[in-house]
């Protein structure tokens, strides 16, 4: 493509797992936003989260994007969540509900896969990413279609099908507005709902008239301009086209149903109108019964944009007859869940229905953006999901695997569990997490002065003379204090802890020595 | 062995199967004890079906959408519609809407009824101005309204496609809780539901709602009461 006519480009992978855009103008002063390097491994790009946080926070306008987008959003989330006098109730339901997924899930599996077909679906099975993207392009490809419209969809995220649709020559155009912002820019997603929350109106405006292609040349920043634009630029899309792409919200077992939960009619419109429909479900997405909607329809929008229900959620079962696509294919998808289903504390991870709650109200999320974590889901439920989804490769046990790094990535502070609509223990499973790659560091290596200062202090601690001493000999570090008991540079090895932290400075004199003391003068 | 038994068996090693294999990752798992599923929610509102609270509540939210209301007894409804089509150029209704709706709506107005046989497709849906449906059930609630695709409501495009969506919604179809409306869908969940909360909105950009993107950018709800 040597003219840019305004459609997401096809990207071509270098040779170093980046990718280039062809068609979109090089990065430069006046396009900040790309291009980014797109990873072979949508649930593990490049550094650890330390690393990149430590990039990421350098981003002024990044952190003002994200402060304001999850002020609002938190705001909004605790009005309608707050009118739901029930709330505690739908909360304990769904997550007993989801718990009762896992523990029957290959029954289940089974009953959506009979409904399905009996509906006059076809259900596929895929292992993995790779296997997925296959059974996507090939039912494409049948079709003999070269562009697919695409509904928002984190399961496709996670398996890289837009990457690998294009390299098979097949444009795939994501329908959402904040997913197209992403697209155009050839940017990655950093939000679960909002994948363009790090960018501000501005910066969309600007994007918008660099790559939509007919985006018209006085398009302002105002919010609804810039909705009617994408509207515009994809309306003829819509009304075209042959195949598409979703995800599912729901797949209820019972009746074999699937729901897409969404706002802006995009959804509708490539569940609608197409001939074809394909929909890539994660395993873990099912509902027992087609009555449990009633929970996670009242959960999900709240959570979620803070809306009491979103603007439009569809529901269909199998293909019917006269309306709607009249051909349907589901592709239900492992791609490491299974390990995570093995795992008897991290397996809550699956619960999530993906509402994005966690990380709006993570301080450590709202300060390093979505980015930072290196995968398709960042935040708490990223923290917990991307190690494990990934434990195959070495994601939770693997030395030198940055995805190793995500637990750490939390305060612990547990507003994440707070709002969790289907109650996962975001925290007890980050500290579950980091126990199990604090044991597969062990002994990997030679000299580990972690475990060397652990060994001493269990030396020192038990022992009530050797703690004492222990205890007189800190409060020599008072003397390190300045004049505010701050020690904001100490010596090695402490150095390393005060690189990026201030250290309180040891008083002088100890509790035990204060209290000897006191009993001297009382006697 | 096929992807599905592979799938299925990794599923049954990850809850403690044995004979059937590992994970991905070499384990098995334990297994998990049985889940009470304990359902302590309301399963239904204070207040009946069609009653005059529910029926504030469902106008209270649909105007919080910026969905435009009107409340009209039975007598008054093909005026109504008359009056909001007044100006739409031509309308589509699916195959089975009571002809009746259309008493009041004026000659300049061009109506196509939906046909199965022959059906519209989505460029001349494109074409027209407006859609005017039935709906199933409404949650006041929520401000939202069902659409099940029976015949008075018609397949998903008409009423996706044209910009206006006129909805015509019966007092006693409105319920108060989500609940009582998915037990009224129940009936029939193989049916194509649309679930309808204000006219197509985003919250893209910043995360402020701007109303009106892909879907029909005006909502028309005509209450009966």
């Amino acid at each position: 493509m040597s003219t840019f006519l305004g459609l997401p480009g096809l990207r071509r992978r270098s040779a170093d797992g980046g990718a280039a855009s062809d068609g979109a103008p090089a990065a430069s002063a006046a396009e900040p936003w790309g291009p980014v390097p797109h990873p072979d491994e949508p649930l593990r790009w490049g550094e650890s989260f330390p690393a990149a946080a430590k990039h990421t926070l350098k981003n002024d306008q990044l952190r003002k994007n994200l402060g304001h987008a999850t002020a609002t959003i938190r705001a909004k989330r605790a009005a309608v969540v707050g009118e739901v006098p029930d709330w505690e109730a739908l909360r304990d339901a769904g997550s007993a509900l989801k718990e009762r997924v896992m523990a029957e899930l290959p029954e289940l599996l089974a009953q959506l896969e009979e409904n399905v077909t009996a509906r006059g679906g076809v259900v596929h099975w895929a292992r993995d990413a790779a296997e997925a993207n296959r059974i996507v392009t090939e039912i494409a490809q049948a079709k003999g279609a070269d562009e697919v419209v695409k509904v928002k969809s984190m399961a496709t995220q996670e398996i890289g099908l837009n990457e690998h649709l294009a390299d098979e020559g097949i444009a795939a155009i994501e329908t959402d507005l904040a997913e197209l912002i992403v697209q155009l820019a050839d940017d990655m997603p950093s939000h679960i709902l909002v994948p363009a929350i790090h960018r501000n109106r501005a910066e969309i405006r600007d994007i918008f008239l660099a790559r939509m292609g007919d985006a018209p040349p006085d398009l302002s920043d105002v919010p609804r301009e810039l909705a009617m634009a994408a509207r515009a630029h994809l309306r003829r899309k819509f009304l075209s086209a042959k195949v598409a792409v979703s995800g599912a919200n729901f797949g209820v077992a019972d009746t074999g149903t699937l729901a897409v939960v969404e706002s802006e009619g995009n959804g509708r419109m490539c569940l609608t109108l197409p001939e074809t429909l394909v929909t890539v479900m994660g395993i873990e997405k099912l509902i027992p019964t087609y009555t449990d909607l009633e929970v996670f329809l009242q959960l999900l929008p709240r959570s979620s944009t803070g809306e009491r229900m979103n603007p439009y959620t569809s529901l269909w079962t199998g293909v019917t007859p006269g309306d709607g696509p009249q051909e349907f294919h589901l592709v239900l998808l492992d791609n490491g869940r299974t390990d995570v289903l093995a795992d008897e504390v991290g397996r809550a991870a699956l619960h999530c229905i993906r509402c994005s709650a966690c990380l709006n109200v993570c301080p450590v999320y709202e300060r390093v953006g979505g980015h930072a974590y290196g995968s398709v889901y960042p935040g708490p439920i990223g923290a917990i999901l991307t190690p494990q989804l990934t434990a195959a490769s070495g994601g939770v046990s693997g030395a030198d695997d940055v995805n190793a790094s995500l637990p750490y990535a939390s305060t612990l502070c547990g507003a994440c569990y707070d709002v969790c609509p289907v109650k996962i223990d975001i925290p007890s499973i980050l500290v579950d997490l980091r126990a199990r790659e604090v044991d597969a560091d062990r002994g990997k290596h030679k000299v580990d002065p972690w475990r060397a200062a652990m060994k001493a202090a269990s030396w020192v601690m038990s022992d009530g003379g050797r703690f004492g001493l222990a205890g007189r000999a800190a409060t020599l570090g008072h003397r390190l204090g300045g004049r505010d008991g701050v020690i904001s540079k100490a010596p090695p090895p402490v150095s390393a802890w005060t690189r990026e932290r201030d250290l309180p400075a040891p008083p002088d004199e100890t509790f035990r020595q204060w209290w000897a003391s006191r009993e001297e003068d009382e006697r | 062995m096929s992807a599905r038994e592979d799938v299925l068996n990794q599923v049954r090693a990850a809850l403690g199967g044995s004979g059937v294999g590992t994970t991905a990752a070499g384990r098995v798992g334990t297994a998990p004890a049985a889940v009470a599923v304990p359902r302590a929610y309301r399963a239904a509102g204070e207040h009946g079906p069609g009653s005059a609270q529910v029926l504030t509540q469902l106008v209270d939210r649909l105007v919080d959408y910026k969905a435009h209301v009107r409340q009209v007894p039975a007598d008054d409804l093909p005026t109504a519609i008359g009056e909001i089509l007044a100006d739409a150029g031509s309308v589509v209704v699916p195959p089975g809407l009571d002809d009746a709706w259309l008493g009041a709506t004026g000659d300049a107005v061009v109506v196509h009824r939906d046909d199965p046989g022959a059906p519209l497709s989505a460029l001349d849906l494109d074409a027209i101005g407006a859609v005017l449906t039935a709906a199933r059930v409404s949650c006041s609630e929520t401000g939202t309204i069902v659409l099940d695709g029976e015949p008075d409501q018609g397949r998903r495009a008409i009423s996706l496609v044209p910009d206006v969506h006129v909805c015509v919604v019966l007092a006693d179809q409105v319920v108060e809780t989500i609940p009582e409306a998915v037990r009224v869908l129940a009936a029939h969940p193989e049916r194509p539901q649309t679930w309808i909360s204000g006219p197509s909105a985003t919250s893209d950009i910043e995360l402020d709602r701007v109303e009106g993107v892909h879907g029909p950018r005006t909502l028309h709800v005509v209450l009966v009461t």
